[in-house]
């Protein structure tokens, strides 16, 4: 987790351009930014700043008109449609606000399925996918459907899926977004307690309470980068490693 | 994703809506029976011709009397010379032929004391019965000195024998044939109905030349007509050079002059029956085109459904995308479906199609006859289908951009 080491992320002069009839969109104009291991960044905002299109270009679900994005320090823009497959399985988690599970399949089908795509044997898929919903306190609602569990509860579903594949990267939009206030502390307790293990977080909201949560608020506007402001929520710094916490305790199971 | 990932999940998928997967396969299920029952009856009915064939036997010929033509007009019928058994006995001497069985029919009067039954009677020699396939059941076949002296003696078809003599013993009882007594030498074994749906046990059986002289000899041409030979030759091969020889020597013996048409018709029984399960062929390939339409049908309805679905399940594709499948991982989940989709309805069809194979054979006295040939095509047909139908569907998934398809609303 050494800052001086390669960067999770980093981007330069990233753009992205989409074409309206004849006129020419710039979604994203020109981001630089580096974001090292361990990190927690919120994303901020309105909505046509660009940050929406920062985020998927991030995930790697789409590719930059320009610019470079270097992920773990290789650059992938240039990747094929089967390369950002591969990538967004091993290396990248999604939570998104709406949950966005598969809904006919069970909470451990569900959280199972990256693995599936990894090529993991059956058995291993469902060993670790029963221990990543254990990790996220839902070690008894594995064989429930989403429509049997909460919101709330549903997005943990959702964190055991991102987090199933150990990945360097989790990208969250708005995970809160669909939660009553209770619960989305509880889900942000999640993410604390990912990161503090030293898994990167980028996160969009546009809620500043939820944005305290992070080390690090990047706030764009008009395709551009704004501000990258460092310390100003409570994750302020690099994240001091505290072991591994049981993450139903911060949870508030 | 292993194989059977995407076969268990294909299940699921098919499962969660099962009225509109069934609605679906009902065209592959429709089309793979009709396939399959149609080819099952064409090659049912092929065997009954071969059956046919095989009980009047592939290397017979017969001969007999033709229309007199002179220059295009038919003459009477009493103007043309008739095949006679000295005709017959000359047949014998060509080469490859193993027998002659000259006849004559008409029909007789049988009467035992209060009974009275009317059948045909058959004028034949020795060898009818081996040329046309009957066999004793009880009794002995007529012997050639029997033929030749012209002796009153008969033997019953198996029908026959029941009316006149129910429960009784007729072996060596005389009955009268019109006027005329006659003993009871032998009955023949059943033998069934004809392919025309005749009783070819309603009948009887005298030498020909009693037949001639006592029983038809009025409505005969010349004294010692006969109506028919069969010809036997050794192999079907020969047959060709056989119906020359027999065809030469004919009109040889009728004086026909080069030039003028023969007097007589020579046929090759098993080419006739042949050219009918030939013609059971050329039904049988254009039902099965037609019944082939229906698999189309259905291939379409496949490809309609496949992409309804797609669309519905856009904003999964989409999720599927982001944690991490490749487009052929999509590509195949959907190929898989319709391939599962159309292979059920395959199945089933195939099932539904050898059900009423069945019922067909059953009703219409076949041999049952589905054979496997037509099975592998259906199941492979309908792979064909489903992988073809289902290409277009699977690939505009495949091809969906994932964050268009996780907005999707």
């Amino acid at each position: 987790m050494s800052r001086n080491g390669t960067a999770v992320v980093q981007t330069i002069d990233l753009r992205k351009e989409y074409r309206m009839g004849t006129n020419v969109v710039n979604a994203l104009a020109g981001v630089s930014v580096r974001i090292e291991t361990g990190e927690f960044v919120a994303v901020m905002g309105p909505s046509g700043s660009g940050k929406t299109t920062f985020m998927n270009l991030l995930g790697c679900l789409d590719r930059p008109s320009s610019g470079k994005y270097l992920f773990e320090g290789h650059e992938v823009s240039a990747y094929d449609h089967t390369d950002l497959a591969r990538l967004r399985n091993q290396k990248i988690g999604f939570v998104f606000q709406n949950f966005n599970l598969l809904p006919r399949i069970t909470a451990l089908d569900n959280v199972a399925l990256p693995l599936a795509y990894g090529k993991l044997p059956r058995s291993e898929r469902r060993t670790r996918a029963a221990k990543a919903l254990e990790e996220v306190g839902l070690g008894d609602r594995m064989d429930h459907r989403p429509v049997q569990l909460s919101g709330g509860q549903q997005q943990r579903v959702a964190i055991a899926r991102a987090i199933v594949g150990s990945p360097s990267l989790i990208l969250a939009d708005e995970p809160t977004g669909a939660l009553d206030t209770k619960t989305g502390v509880e889900i942000m307790g999640i993410l604390q307690t990912l990161n503090d293990r030293g898994i990167t977080i980028v996160l969009v909201t546009h809620e500043h309470d939820i944005a305290e949560h992070a080390g690090r608020v990047l706030t764009f506007r008009d395709g551009r980068m704004i501000r990258d402001e460092k310390g100003m929520g409570r994750r302020a710094g690099a994240p001091a490693p505290q072991g591994q916490p049981h993450l139903v305790a911060v949870a508030g199971h | 994703m292993t194989p059977s990932d995407l076969f268990f999940s294909a299940l699921q998928s098919l499962r969660s809506n099962t009225m509109r997967s069934v609605l679906t396969a009902l065209g592959i299920i429709i089309g793979v029976g009709a396939v399959i029952t149609i080819v099952a009856i064409g090659a049912g009915a092929q065997a009954n011709v071969e059956k046919v064939i095989e009980q009047i036997g592939s290397n017979m010929l017969t001969i007999s009397p033709g229309q007199a033509r002179d220059g295009g007009a038919a003459q009477g019928a009493a103007s043309r010379p008739t095949l006679t058994a000295e005709d017959a006995n000359a047949m014998k001497t060509v080469p490859g032929v193993t027998a002659v069985a000259p006849e004559v029919r008409g029909p007789v009067q049988v009467i035992l004391g209060n009974q009275n039954w009317r059948t045909n009677a058959v004028g034949i020699t020795e060898d009818y019965f081996t040329v046309r396939g009957w066999k004793m059941s009880r009794g002995r076949n007529f012997e050639d000195w029997e033929i030749d002296a012209g002796e009153k003696i008969v033997i019953l078809g198996s029908t026959v024998a029941e009316k006149v003599f129910p429960g009784s013993d007729p072996l060596g009882q005389i009955i009268r044939l019109d006027r005329v007594p006659f003993t009871v030498m032998g009955v023949t074994a059943a033998k069934g109905q004809s392919s025309f749906g005749q009783n070819q046990d309603d009948v009887i059986f005298v030498p020909l030349k009693t037949a001639q002289q006592r029983l038809l000899g009025g409505r005969l041409i010349k004294p010692d007509s006969v109506q028919q030979i069969a010809v036997l030759g050794r192999i079907p091969k020969e047959l060709d050079i056989i119906e020359r020889d027999l065809a030469e020597l004919l009109r040889d013996r009728h004086a026909i002059v080069p030039g003028r048409a023969d007097d007589f018709m020579i046929r090759n029984t098993a080419e006739i029956f042949q050219a009918r399960a030939g013609v059971v062929d050329v039904m049988t390939l254009l039902l099965t085109a037609i019944a082939s339409v229906s698999l189309l049908v259905g291939g379409i309805g496949i490809m309609n459904i496949m992409l309804v679905s797609v669309t519905e399940r856009t904003r999964e594709i989409g999720v599927r995308m982001a944690i991490g499948a490749s487009r052929s991982d999509v590509m195949m989940q959907f190929l898989i479906e319709a391939l599962a989709l159309s292979m059920i309805g395959g199945i089933i069809g195939i099932v539904l199609g050898m059900v009423c194979a069945q019922l067909t054979a059953h009703f219409a006295g076949w041999p049952l006859r589905i054979e496997v040939s037509s099975i592998l095509l259906a199941v492979g047909f309908s792979a064909a289908v489903g992988i073809f139908f289902g290409y277009y569907p699977a690939r505009k998934a495949a091809r969906l951009d994932p964050i268009e398809a996780l907005r999707y609303a």
